[in-house]
């Protein structure tokens, strides 16, 4: 669509004169620009500026940008605030829900996605109803060299030390509050935490790099049951993270 | 026929003088007519002995805050009174959504949503009983940095800084028909990533980002060229209330029998070609409602010398 297509109409003229006729101009002048500025909210859009892992039951990315009616009701019911608003930057995606993943991943704590239930136009579609059924995208092992549990590293510390501001909730200490992933310590003679941390049942695991029964060193594999949540990218203490989301990719895509 | 002529208006053309009159209002600018000189001068020397009051600015103001700090406190304290934003919410469970933000998803997304229906139910209900365009005065945050912006505006136009150019009216139904066709065209809900409404409400609640800058610039372009540009000549939010509004039974009223033609009404108003009543000969009958593009702000009742405009509801006067 261009811009001309979309430019406005002069409004009917009853009597022109010097200075109505002016007004007119100014009018579709002002129209023009007005249209215009809406229109630049194409560019982030078509050009993927700014791929977003959308939150749980995200439709197509299209459809998704068309239904959201950008209100954040999703931001307000997560507990871990995982959800993030799109800015002036994303074109149309403003005010468009968005996960991002290495600073706040989605851990599922609150169970019944509840994103999906609060979002008003089914651009989270309800079809979705349990963790397992969700597909965001699929963990992949981006920085193989990097993984502490491939060089046969433990890990003590947290996995995020300060100032990280992320949270997760860890059943076993409180099931209903966030802990700081900065507060929590870990003592792991082999590095497993994005196997060890994933909410989703058979999505990850550990397995063995060579025959040798002697060898600790370990790779961490992702299984079809992975649904993108992004839990493996954020608790990665490696710095950047060596596990990360691919954007809306499904098993078996390339 | 009335309610025709005050769409059209509404939409874009000019208002005219009336072809008839009842025989009330005929011997009523009769009665006025007589009364000429230092009588006249004598009125409105007495209407104007009080200064004005900001009664029903200040309610509204009060209002306006008042329901966007249940948004934002709703969030901020977690005590889930109010979820979501002006676009879309849910207030105590039950499904609010924007009319004119719906509108817009559904022409993009070209699906019927049941729960977006039942929403606009609700609103469209709440805001009919309401007035309409009451929205946009009472409860648009974006509408209340205008009147900011204006009142710069106004205080710099009177030392000759800055001049209002305005623009056609009709511009703001071209546009409400271009961003419909461009919603349905591309698939995307185009008007929302610039709505102002939309975006000062989150910024509020989920705090500001970048699109404030586009906020603060339509504002700055309003102080220096044009007189409350996006609520007169462009908000399609202000539109579709409109169209609600224009059969509500909440309203404001004129009764010609006091009114002194002075038109510090039509000086104060957003849009004032709904007070053309309020010239001389310009009202067909003695009580005459306001047309439907009326936001319902009471700023020219707080500003008439001499009470002939009110609040009304359509129909109490007759119950009570």
């Amino acid at each position: 669509m261009s811009e001309e297509d979309a430019a406005p109409k002069p409004p009917p003229v009853p009597h022109a004169n010097n200075k109505t006729r002016r007004m007119v101009m100014r009018s579709i002048a002002m129209g023009g620009a007005v249209v215009g500025a809406s229109l630049f909210g194409f560019f982030p859009v078509l050009r993927k500026w700014t791929p977003r892992l959308r939150p749980p039951g995200a439709i197509a990315e299209a459809d998704f940008l068309a239904a959201c009616i950008k209100c954040g009701q999703c931001v307000q019911v997560c507990p871990v605030r995982a959800i993030y608003l799109g800015d002036l930057d994303e074109g149309f995606g403003v005010g468009v829900p968005y996960i991002p993943a290495r600073d706040q991943a989605c851990d599922f704590s609150c169970d019944a996605v509840q994103c999906v239930l609060a979002c008003p136009t089914g651009a989270l579609s309800h079809t979705v109803s349990k963790k397992e059924e969700v597909r965001m995208g699929l963990a992949r092992l981006d920085r193989p060299n990097a993984c502490l549990a491939r060089k046969g590293e433990g890990y003590k510390g947290a996995a995020r030390p300060a100032p990280f501001k992320g949270v997760h909730r860890y059943p076993e200490i409180d099931r209903w509050k966030p802990v700081k992933l900065a507060e929590y310590k870990y003592d792991l003679e082999l590095c497993d935490l994005c196997v060890r941390e994933c909410p989703v049942p058979n999505a990850i695991s550990l397995e063995p790099m060579s025959k040798d029964p002697a060898d600790k060193c370990k790779t961490p594999v992702v299984h079809q049951a992975c649904v993108g949540c992004g839990m493996c990218e954020m608790i990665c203490p490696t710095e950047p993270a060596s596990i990360v989301i691919d954007i809306r990719r499904k098993w078996g895509d390339a | 026929m009335k309610l025709l002529t005050s769409l059209k208006i509404m939409l874009g053309a000019a208002p005219q003088r009336p072809a008839s009159y009842t025989p009330e209002a005929l011997a009523m600018q009769e009665a006025k007519r007589q009364v000429k000189g230092p009588e006249r001068a004598r009125q409105i020397r007495e209407a104007h002995a009080e200064k004005h009051s900001n009664k029903w600015r200040n309610i509204r103001w009060a209002t306006l805050i008042t329901v966007n700090m249940i948004f934002v406190l709703s969030f901020g304290f977690d005590v889930q009174l109010v979820e979501g934003s002006l676009t879309a919410s849910r207030v105590i469970g039950f499904h609010f959504a924007d009319l004119n933000s719906a509108i817009q998803v559904m022409l993009a997304y070209k699906v019927i949503l049941i729960n977006l229906v039942i929403g606009t139910g609700t609103v469209l209900f709440l805001w009919w009983l309401l007035g309409g365009r009451t929205f946009c005065s009472w409860t648009c945050p974006y509408h209340l940095l205008a009147e900011i912006a204006e009142k710069v505006h106004l205080a710099l136009a009177k030392r000759k800084m800055v001049v209002d150019y305005p623009l056609h009216r009709g511009s703001r139904s071209v546009l409400y028909v271009v961003f419909a066709l461009l919603a349905v065209v591309s698939g995307y809900t185009v008007f929302e990533s610039i709505s102002p409404t939309g975006i000062v409400s989150r910024a509020l609640i989920y705090g500001p980002g970048l699109a404030m800058v586009w906020v603060l610039g339509l504002l700055a372009y309003e102080i220096i060229f044009i007189r409350r540009m996006w609520c007169r000549y462009i908000c399609p939010i202000g539109l579709t209330y409109g169209f609600v509004g224009a059969v509500s039974p909440l309203r404001v009223t004129y009764n010609m029998e006091n009114c002194l033609n002075e038109g510090d009404c039509r000086k104060v108003c957003l849009v004032p070609h709904v007070l053309e009543c309020t010239k001389k000969t310009y009202a067909e009958d003695v009580n005459v409602a306001i047309g439907a593009d009326c936001t319902r702000c009471g700023l020219c009742i707080d500003a008439c010398p001499t009470g002939s405009l009110k609040f009304e509801v359509k129909g109490l006067n007759k119950l009570l």
